[in-house]
């Protein structure tokens, strides 16, 4: 199977590689997918106190579409706003790198990364119980 | 040994996929040339020259392919592939004795053609029994054993996997088939040419022979039919009665030709290529090992043809490794590509989990695999690994110490 230009770029030249210390506080860690199904995606945000997402790191196990599609989401978080981030579509992550349709289960994976670090950022700083009550009421 | 190379053009990677299948020998295209426009004759017309030269070239092909396995010639029926092969054996046998056996032993770790015509032949009515592998990927002979009975039309079982490239004990299956009365039929695809053969010694019925995994042309296999006891088909194609009347249709004189003579090469060679080989997967597996930690061949190493060798690299997916190794053609054992997402049968069945399954690469070296393609390949598969673990989060977890079955994954 031939790869887009752009998943070649990004598996080539990953952007954001890395880890930050998932204990902090205002760092939110996603780990989504399974070792079993082939794919693993670690998206962690870094966001300042105005909410804004500062920095993204990622480490991802999975083949090139996997990868490529967790690069590209951690370019596009930064500067986002929490809910600006949590907007990014599947679909989005799809079409900007031309996956062909038995890859879009990696774009998929890639949007849950984001929404799994989001939650995991808003339950550590009270936000996210803060909405389960809102929810609740 | 040949001197003969395989140029490779601008950007062409290293071919590394000899289980997939192999170059059309140079030496066997040339025997074949004359027989597709000087001596195009029919090898079925009996009236004239250009018939008899041509009938003349098959039956020395035929010859030859018999002569590799320890056949006679008229045991030979040239089909289209080692796929057809099977089909006509384990159909055509289990038709042709279905008044009196309707049982059929098999491997879970068969070539896809081998399992989906069991499949076919249950919808049928016939019972099937899957049996399972060892961790090498071999079978229990006792299991074996236990499960053929009288009913048993005949026990398929492949000479050498191809993807882990281990090799079955015929001749000990054969003893068994014999002593209990099933035929003995074994998919030779991934043998012939590679490790000796010899149906009498292994008590062999019906073995299938591929031309393009032996360095003959594709579209070309064989059949070995036992005759003595005799061996009776249903034949799949029907016709003018050719190859004994078990598989009509005009024989494809050049490709009969090429098969005969990919055999006579690869008995005269066997040996020495052999031992070559043997040299070239150690001194990977060697390279590999000590430039990489936390990696598994899987199969048995001793059991096993000399020119594969099968690795998982742990906390790495095969298909975005094979991505990196893009100066390589290879196979992994990961089918991310496919739909499924369903990691190899094959390595399953040995019991790995399906995390291990997604990490294997399958190294098939052949005839025209230099030293220098096999150092070329260890430095740049340790470097694709090492840059793909670096970017692992499960490499992570792996240095810090954390049990990756301990954690509560969604699977999706």
């Amino acid at each position: 199977m031939a790869y887009s230009e752009k998943v070649v770029d990004h598996y080539e030249h990953p952007r954001n590689v890395g880890s930050m210390d998932k204990d902090s506080g205002d760092v939110g860690t996603g780990l989504v997918g399974a070792p079993a199904c082939g794919d693993v995606m670690k998206l962690q945000i870094k966001v300042s106190p105005e909410g804004i997402i500062e920095d993204a790191k990622f480490k991802t196990f999975g083949c090139g579409s996997a990868i490529a599609s967790s690069s590209l989401v951690t370019e596009w978080v930064k500067g986002k706003t929490l809910d600006e981030a949590a907007a990014i579509k599947n679909t989005d992550i799809a079409h900007e790198l031309a996956l062909p349709p038995v890859k879009i289960h990696c774009s998929v994976l890639a949007e849950d990364a984001i929404k799994a670090a989001i939650a995991d950022y808003r339950k550590k700083s009270g936000q996210g119980e803060d909405e389960a009550e809102q929810a609740a009421g | 040994m040949t001197n003969i190379t395989l140029a490779r053009a601008p950007g062409q990677p290293i071919y590394l996929d000899y289980q997939a299948t192999t170059p059309c020998d140079p030496r066997v295209v040339e025997k074949m040339i004359p027989y597709f426009f000087e001596k195009f004759g029919n090898p079925h017309s009996r009236n004239h020259r250009y018939g008899w030269e041509a009938e003349e070239a098959v039956e020395i092909g035929r010859e030859q392919v018999a002569d590799i396995i320890g056949a006679d010639a008229k045991e030979i029926i040239f089909t289209s592939g080692a796929t057809e092969s099977n089909n006509l054996a384990i159909k055509g046998v289990a038709h042709f004795y279905k008044d009196k056996k309707d049982h059929i032993v098999t491997v879970v770790t068969e070539h896809k053609c081998v399992l989906d015509t069991c499949r076919h032949l249950e919808q049928e009515g016939f019972r099937v029994t899957y049996l399972p592998v060892q961790t090498n990927g071999l079978i229990d002979l006792a299991e074996l054993e236990a499960v053929v009975t009288d009913k048993t039309a005949i026990v398929s079982v492949m000479a050498v996997n191809n993807e882990i490239g281990v090799i079955q004990p015929l001749a000990e299956i054969g003893a068994i088939c014999r002593k209990k009365g099933a035929f003995f039929h074994t998919d030779c695809a991934q043998a012939v040419g590679k490790i000796p053969l010899d149906v009498n010694a292994m008590n062999i019925d019906l073995m299938s022979i591929s031309g393009h995994k032996l360095y003959g042309p594709k579209g070309i296999g064989a059949l070995y039919v036992r005759r003595r006891p005799r061996v009776r088909l249903v034949p799949m194609i029907n016709g003018g009665g050719q190859e004994r009347g078990m598989r009509s249709g005009t024989l494809a004189t050049p490709l009969c030709v090429g098969l005969g003579e990919a055999c006579r090469l690869a008995k005269a060679e066997m040996g020495a290529e052999g031992e070559r080989l043997h040299m070239l997967r150690d001194r990977l597996l060697n390279g590999l090992k000590a430039r990489l930690p936390e990696i598994y061949v899987n199969g048995d190493l001793e059991q096993r043809i000399p020119g594969n060798i099968n690795i998982s690299f742990a906390f790495v997916e095969g298909e975005g490794l094979m991505m990196g190794v893009k100066d390589l053609a290879v196979s992994s054992g990961s089918a991310c590509t496919s739909a499924s997402l369903e990691p190899s049968y094959v390595l399953r069945a040995l019991g790995l989990d399906a995390e291990m399954a997604h990490t294997s690469l399958r190294f098939g070296l052949g005839r025209f695999t230099t030293e220098a393609d096999i150092d070329y390949a260890i430095g740049h598969v340790a470097e694709a690994v090492e840059h793909l673990r670096a970017m692992s989060p499960l490499w992570d977890m792996h240095l810090e110490g954390v049990d990756i079955k301990s954690i509560q994954w969604a699977e999706h």
